[in-house]
């Protein structure tokens, strides 16, 4: 599995400004994103593009991403086309239905805000 | 005034429990059970092939045995399930079976049917009706494409009717899910099928309850704190001008809150400024979600536009069998030695005259199942999860028998051969299509409970 490659400024994770959650739709897979304050998603808005997501989630093979937002609810919506190789019942992967894509995205890493202190979640 | 409706199962399998105390505690005017995932009617299909009394989400009987004192003590608490899926009527003939053994036979019992397209698709093609594939854009050609069901996803309209009709308890085949919370809202308000604001807030309010617990606090990311083991199923509440609560029975688990809720809202969507439900294409980008007290969150904002003029069709095709087969491979070099072992039997399958359509070797353990889970460090223990698809049963039978083998003639450090041989389960593909809403006929048959168990024919169809 490829990983993000290491870079000399600082990054966050995903899992630190937003939460997730994934499903399926057919052969393609949903991520749905979800920004805990404003700022984070005005920050998501510019980093969370689609070829990120393209890019992060490449070993699934899917054939396009495409990006939705819903701004009055901070959050965003991903399809990741044909990522499921084949759905629900053909995948022969443990995880048939993309619900484990939510939980890997948490791990993205993105370049470290400025302002990370007006974006962050709950404390665990 | 506001009607409650409570939802008390996600998906054929769900807590059985759930539903249950959802109706002790929720104070509900209506209970919906979701019963049916994309494939489950496939599954199911079979199951009616082999028994023509069977064929639906056979659970529905036990719970609704256990709802049977809620009935009792609540007078007004009716029932809304897509239990019958592939043979509604033999759900309902079951479930009159539990309602005239708990003294209920005076119940009107609705059946909503007609989503069985599956004998009208050879007249339908001939018609003119491509049921090209919504994901590749192929055109359905049943002679590659050996369909065993086709069902549409119908609206709310026919359990309107079967409510109006006086039916206490609504079993359905394949409804969109939304719809089994806008039918009682539309029931109730007498709302118009072209309000399309408040058609929009009723299936938003419908999407957000579909799947049970994830609107509660289930699948949250800080769900330690929720006491999941008892959480509480979701109930929306709904006003006559189209305003959506989210609610969950005090003292459960869980939580209802803006963000288990918007979790909720874009779980399994395409396009969210088109959620398309039979009913209404709603958009999802005007929505707020604001919290209004403990566990209580308002949407609002819902807007609709006009419902497309097709019904998705959801057909499966037999597409070969499968099987999974486990190992637990330690060491040093678990990773790669779970990979040779991998391809050892593989190559046994194929010595033994079998070229596999498709086979998959994962090491779960080493980060394989998604980007982002790799352990650091070595790893020294992973599961070996070896799967294959063929179009013969043969072949995966085959495979099933090459994994204990390698107890003697495999390398060290395997453990796990102790569950015996996989199971073979048969494959069906999904084929989503459109077909056209004029072609197909909701069908509406309300009678009494006792009137289903003896089958007489309908006084009234309605």
């Amino acid at each position: 599995m490829p990983q993000t490659k290491p870079t000399t400024s600082p990054t966050i994770t995903l899992g630190q400004v937003a939460h997730t959650r994934s499903g399926d739709k057919g052969n393609h897979a949903n991520v749905g994103v979800v920004a805990y304050t404003p700022a984070g998603y005005e920050f998501l808005r510019q980093q969370l593009t689609a070829e990120v997501l393209a890019g992060y989630f490449a070993s699934l093979g899917p054939t396009s991403v495409e990006r939705f937002e819903l701004p009055r609810l901070g959050a965003m919506n991903f399809l990741l086309y044909n990522a499921l190789a084949g759905g629900a019942s053909r995948s022969l992967r443990i995880d048939t239905q993309g619900k484990l894509l939510g939980t890997s995205l948490l791990e993205l890493e993105l370049p470290r805000p400025d302002n990370l202190s007006e974006m962050l979640g709950p404390r665990e | 005034m506001a009607v409650r409706i409570g939802n008390g199962a996600g998906f054929l399998g769900d807590n059985l429990d759930a539903p249950r105390l959802l109706a002790e505690r929720g104070a509900l005017d209506y209970l919906t059970l979701e019963y049916l995932a994309e494939l489950t009617l496939s599954i199911l299909a079979r199951v009616r092939e082999k028994n023509p009394a069977a064929g639906y989400a056979a659970d529905f009987l036990d719970v609704l045995k256990s709802l049977t004192p809620s009935l009792r003590e609540q007078p007004g608490l009716k029932l809304v399930t897509n239990a019958g899926a592939m043979n509604p009527a033999g759900c309902a003939a079951a479930a009159a079976g539990v309602l005239v053994a708990a003294e209920f036979a005076n119940d009107l019992v609705g059946v909503v049917s007609g989503d069985d397209l599956l004998a009208d698709i050879p007249r339908l093609l001939a018609a003119g009706c491509k049921f090209e594939n919504l994901e590749t854009g192929e055109p359905l050609d049943l002679t590659t494409v050996p369909i065993i069901s086709a069902n549409a996803y119908l609206g709310a309209e026919p359990i309107v009717r079967a409510l109006a009709g006086g039916a206490r308890h609504v079993i359905t085949g394949r409804v969109a899910d939304a719809s089994l919370c806008l039918g009682p809202a539309v029931h109730e308000f007498g709302w118009a099928w072209n309000d399309w604001n408040r058609l929009a807030a009723a299936s938003v309010a419908g999407h957000v309850i579909e799947c049970g617990a994830q609107s509660t606090g289930a699948l949250y990311r800080h769900w330690q704190s929720l006491d999941l083991a008892h959480v509480g199923y979701p109930i929306a509440v709904l006003a006559a001008d189209g305003g959506v609560a989210i609610e969950k029975p005090a003292g459960s688990g869980g939580r209802v809150s803006r963000a288990t809720v918007i979790e909720q809202l874009v779980y399994e969507i395409g396009d969210p400024a088109h959620y398309l439900t039979p009913d209404v294409d709603v958009d999802f980008t005007t929505l707020e979600v604001h919290e209004a007290g403990p566990d209580r969150v308002t949407i609002t904002g819902a807007s609709g536009r006009a419902a497309t003029d097709t019904y998705k069709v959801s057909m499966a095709y037999r597409a070969g069998f499968a099987t999974s087969g486990q190992l637990l491979v330690c060491g040093r070099d678990a990773v790669s030695k779970a990979r040779a072992c991998g391809e050892m039997i593989l190559e046994r399958v194929r010595q033994a005259g079998y070229e596999l359509d498709d086979s998959l070797i994962e090491t779960l353990g080493a980060g394989v199942s998604a980007p982002g889970f790799a352990p650091e460090g070595d790893v020294r223990e992973v599961v070996l999860r070896l799967s294959t698809r063929d179009r013969r049963r043969e072949a995966v039978e085959r495979f099933t028998k090459e994994f204990a083998p390698l107890i003697t003639s495999g390398p060290p450090g395997l453990a796990g051969y102790a569950s015996g041989r996989s199971a073979v389960r048969p494959v069906f593909a999904y084929w989503p299509a459109l077909v056209p809403k004029e072609l197909v006929k909701p069908q509406v048959d309300v009678r009494a409970a006792r009137d289903w168990i003896t089958n007489k024919p309908a006084a009234a169809s309605l």
